[in-house]
């Protein structure tokens, strides 16, 4: 939407997690899928049937296409997740459990 | 005639098609849209008692293992994957070995399976339990799958979404076919396979048959990888299916799917067709499989769901023709069971159509069993319980 | 001791579920505010996360003095202690337990606990989610639904140098594109399904609410200055890409509701918003048992559906936007209030927001006749080896044969046969496109829960907390 007063915000103090590895840049309040898509990552799970690459779609925490493994834990919606300074994020293949 | 197109209409169907008869298939709603849509696809013989319905499950596995060797097997997702039923304690191991006993004397395969075995079958399993039985006969299939391939191998004529409002009898009383809200279906045979309805079915041509719904719920998991190997429950499973009680039962029976989520299922409420949520029967379920399968804990469930078993007083299904009513044939009432019954059930029916005799002594199952005043279950739905 | 307030749990803190807690609150009652988000405000007045560039308020001069209002009138009861805001709680299951509630809730973004609060009444506020009908390639990473790329641009999406297309039909459009301007990306084309005499019968609905018409116009005004081609009967047939969406195929819709013949071409993009209007949430409604008109939960005048106990208000009772959600809440809250302190309700103290709901509710019938049903033909356009359901990878050829073949004939008996719909989001997603595709009714599927819960939450009862 398009405020009548536009009014800048000040962001917070940026922190750093880390992708498969690599350290992204996020900012405070910042869920992890829009930490991810603002560093040029859309993708970041593959599908069980056929290893598709999807990110992002509903951005509500309705359709579960962001899942992504966050600290250990599989199957975490990045839409809905906050982004915290070190939290571990990898990319997801499958049904994202192991075995 | 095969009125209802659910797992049990689609096996008379397919069976009397076999039998060189040409068949008609309605129902008042789509394929699977029933009990058949609600169940699990158990093709079981560990949960049975040794009589008239275990002589009826081996006769059906032995069917579906011929369907699933024609080339069905993945059109439904057959899985010969095996029962094993767990006992936490030693007198219910006790149970469970007696049992066994008598099933293997009625031609059941049943291996026992010692505490520190168990693992060895089934990597997750909780520790401390007392023993189990592995069947290596019980089976699953997908039942919807296998209603519509059942349906589409036989090659009935499928009426779907026409509702049987009157079986049409002729001078004589027999059966001429059936009123539809769509128009007549002549036929001089019709079959009443409408499963958890089918007693307002033989209401339509004047008969009583006292099927009832008992309602369950499943739950479904995430879809994960392979971690439940067999149909694993625990040992007083069998003693709720035989249950009288209208009360909540609920046994944990936890087993995995081709396509990934894990089912876990058997609450049983004698509640009507109410299908309201209910959280104590799912908790039920859920502490069930947990204390079985204690990884399952931080599983989700994605989904809960009710469905209507059919059963009977006696907890037999009734199946083969009703001497009150000339050409009228019942195939229902299978409660929980009707998936691993179908095919038998299919076959004695085509038999019974084609006028032969068919290959099981079909007076347990008689549908006109409850008339008979000298029947335990005629007063009363208090079952004896060593009737199954 | 001083006699127990009745407790009413208000599920939902968008604008309708604030308008509730106020109403409630103001009127003798104790409201515990249950919401999944870490602050108050629904998607509609969610904050946007401060961000470099070009973050701004995304908010128009009215919607800001309604929510400060809304703000400083929460502040008040939270303060007076009589609203409690449990934030972070994703609602699983709302259960009757002998003439009261206990609504049940997972905690926090993990989602491993739960916890449970005991209500004498329960208002449901739980809003609406973004309707998508699928067209090849729209699995492709980048393609985003219109509220998803809205949220992510509230939500801190920093998107400089980026080229989107937004498309779709409905009143989302034109503040999704205006929001994507705002967070970089450059909007090179809106594409709107419907027709030009819809938008201009729906300028005349707007005539009746100007600060409508207001916004409208800004947004467009502001898309225009940003150079952004807007196609009115227009629409994606297809995205193009590898691993993310590259270029879209656009077509103007023919009057036989077809692509009309010659009109293709290629858009190049690498973020495409689509979306086709809203659905109501309802399943904790269906849970509750409580009856549905079509796809929305159904209320009477006060706002009550047909269980005792629980009301509906906002978009769950059907799409109408923040402005009806006010009003709705506001009766919902009252009422709710009145019966739960046995007092007679008296609907002459609503009348003002009841005659802004029979006026919203007409504009918003007249816009929804304006943009109407996508057209007819669109099931053509998507191809056999279209994925329709996401989470379990279905293509619409499987769809087309379990009816064409399999004796399917409604939603669930195509799940059945084909698993779409039995994914992670229990077919919320492609509930739509699949029952297009196989030409049946829009029949959306009991989720009896709400949302996953672990089993081992399921095992373990929670013990309800009274508020405090």
């Amino acid at each position: 939407m398009d405020p009548v007063k536009p009014a800048r915000t000040h962001p917070g103090t940026p922190f750093t997690v880390t992708f498969d590895g690599r350290e992204i840049q996020a900012l405070p309040g910042q869920s992890i899928a829009a930490a991810l898509w603002s560093s040029g990552v859309t993708a970041w799970r593959t599908t069980r049937g056929a290893g598709r690459l999807r990110g992002a779609f509903c951005g509500i925490g309705v359709c579960f296409d962001c899942l992504v493994t966050v600290d250990g834990r599989p199957n975490q919606r990045a839409c809905l997740v906050p982004a915290v300074p070190g939290a571990d994020v990898r990319t997801q293949s499958g049904t994202g459990h192991d075995d | 005639m095969v009125v209802g197109a659910g797992t049990v209409g689609a096996a008379c169907a397919l069976y009397a098609a076999r039998a060189g008869l040409e068949v008609i298939l309605v129902d008042r709603g789509p394929v699977a849209g029933g009990t058949t849509g609600a169940g699990e696809g158990n093709l079981l013989v560990s949960d049975k008692e040794p009589g008239p319905e275990l002589r009826l499950a081996l006769l059906s596995l032995r069917l579906w293992q011929e369907l699933a060797r024609d080339g069905l097997a993945r059109a439904f997702e057959y899985e010969a994957k095996g029962g094993l039923v767990v006992a936490s304690t030693p007198d219910a191991l006790a149970s469970l070995t007696d049992l066994a006993a008598g099933q293997r004397a009625a031609g059941v395969d049943a291996v026992p399976v010692d505490a520190h075995e168990l693992r060895d079958l089934e990597p997750h399993l909780a520790a401390g339990l007392a023993g189990g039985m592995l069947y290596p006969q019980d089976a699953q299939v997908m039942p919807a799958l296998a209603a519509a391939h059942l349906v589409r191998a036989s090659g009935a004529r499928l009426e779907t979404g026409r509702t049987v409002t009157r079986i049409l009898r002729g001078p004589d009383g027999a059966v001429r076919g059936v009123r539809t809200d769509r128009g007549d279906l002549r036929a001089p045979a019709v079959v009443n396979a409408a499963g958890t309805w089918g007693g307002d079915v033989a209401a339509l041509a004047g008969v009583a048959l006292p099927v009832l719904p008992r309602r369950g719920f499943v739950l479904v998991t995430e879809p994960l990888p392979p971690r439940v190997r067999h149909k694993v429950y625990a040992a007083d499973y069998v003693a709720d299916v035989a249950s009288d009680s209208a009360a909540l039962q609920t046994s944990p029976v936890v087993e995995g799917t081709a396509a990934g989520p894990v089912l876990v299922g058997a609450s049983r409420e004698r509640v009507g067709f109410d299908r309201s949520f209910s959280l104590p029967a799912v908790r039920a379920l859920a502490a069930g499989a947990t204390r079985l399968f204690p990884f399952l804990e931080h599983v989700r469930a994605m989904r809960a769901y009710a469905g209507f078993r059919p059963y009977m007083p006696d907890h037999l299904p009734a199946v083969g023709p009703d001497p009150r009513v000339p050409g009228l044939f019942h195939a229902c009432g299978h409660e929980g069971a009707g998936i691993g019954l179908a095919t038998g059930t299919g076959l004695l029916i085509a038999q019974c159509l084609a006028g032969g005799s068919p290959e099981l002594d079909l007076s347990p199952l008689r549908p006109d069993r409850f008339d008979d005043p000298g029947h335990p279950d005629r007063h009363t739905e208090e079952a004896a319980p060593w009737i199954r | 001791m001083t006699e127990r307030r009745p407790v009413l749990a208000v599920i939902g803190a968008g604008p309708a579920g604030l308008a509730a807690a106020l109403a409630a609150a103001s009127r003798g009652v104790r409201v515990v505010l249950v919401d999944s988000a870490p602050s108050v405000g629904g998607q509609f007045y969610r904050q946007p996360v401060p961000g470099p560039g070009a973050r701004r308020s995304q908010m128009l001069a009215h919607q800001r003095r309604t929510w400060d209002r809304l703000r400083a009138g929460l502040d008040v009861h939270l303060t007076a202690g009589r609203v409690t805001h449990l934030s972070d709680r994703h609602v699983w299951c709302v259960e009757r337990e002998s003439g009261r509630f206990v609504v049940h809730a997972l905690l926090g973004p993990a989602q491993e606990e739960s916890a449970a609060v005991r209500a004498d009444a329960v208002l449901l506020a739980t809003g609406g989610y973004e309707k998508v009908l699928p067209f090849p390639g729209w699995t492709l990473p980048g393609v985003v639904t219109a509220g998803g790329a809205q949220a992510l641009s509230k939500g801190g999406l920093s998107l400089p140098g980026r080229v989107a297309v937004v498309a779709g039909s409905g009143p989302l459009l034109l503040p999704v594109a205006t929001g994507l301007a705002a967070a970089g990306t450059r909007v090179v084309a809106l594409i709107e399904t419907a027709a030009p005499a819809a938008f201009a019968r729906q300028a005349r609905t707007w005539a009746t609410t100007p600060v409508k018409l207001a916004e409208g116009a800004v947004h467009a005004a502001r898309l225009l200055r940003r150079r952004t081609s807007v196609m009115s009967r227009h629409m994606v047939v297809e995205a193009h890409g590898e691993d993310r969406v590259e270029s879209v195929t656009v077509t103007a819709v023919g009057a036989d509701g077809r692509p009309a013949p010659g009109s293709e071409r290629r858009i190049v993009c690498d973020l495409l918003a689509v979306g086709h209007g809203l659905l109501p949430h309802t399943d904790l409604a269906e849970g509750l048992g409580c009856r549905l008109d079509g796809a929305s939960v159904r209320v009477d005048d006060e706002q009550r559906t047909d269980v005792p106990g629980v009301w509906a208000a906002g978009e769950a009772t059907g799409i109408g936007g923040a402005d009806l959600s006010l009003a709705e809440g506001h009766i919902a809250g009252r009422s709710a209030a009145a019966r739960l302190t046995g007092t007679a309700p008296d609907p002459r103290g609503w009348a003002r927001a009841a005659r802004t709901r029979t006026r919203l509710r007409t504009f918003f019938a007249a816009l929804e006749s304006a943009y109407g049903e996508p057209p007819a033909r669109w099931p053509e356009q998507v191809t056999d080896d279209t994925v329709v359901c996401r989470c379990e990878e279905v293509t619409a050829g499987a769809v087309r044969e379990a009816v064409a073949e399999l004796g399917a004939g409604d939603l669930r008996t195509v799940k059945l046969l084909t698993r779409a719909g039995m994914g992670w989001c229990q077919g919320r997603v492609c509930e739509p496109g699949v029952a297009g595709v196989a030409g049946c009714a829009l029949a959306p599927a009991r989720r009896l829960l709400a949302r996953p819960v672990p089993l081992g939450v399921l095992a373990a009862p929670a013990d309800p907390t009274p508020p405090q």
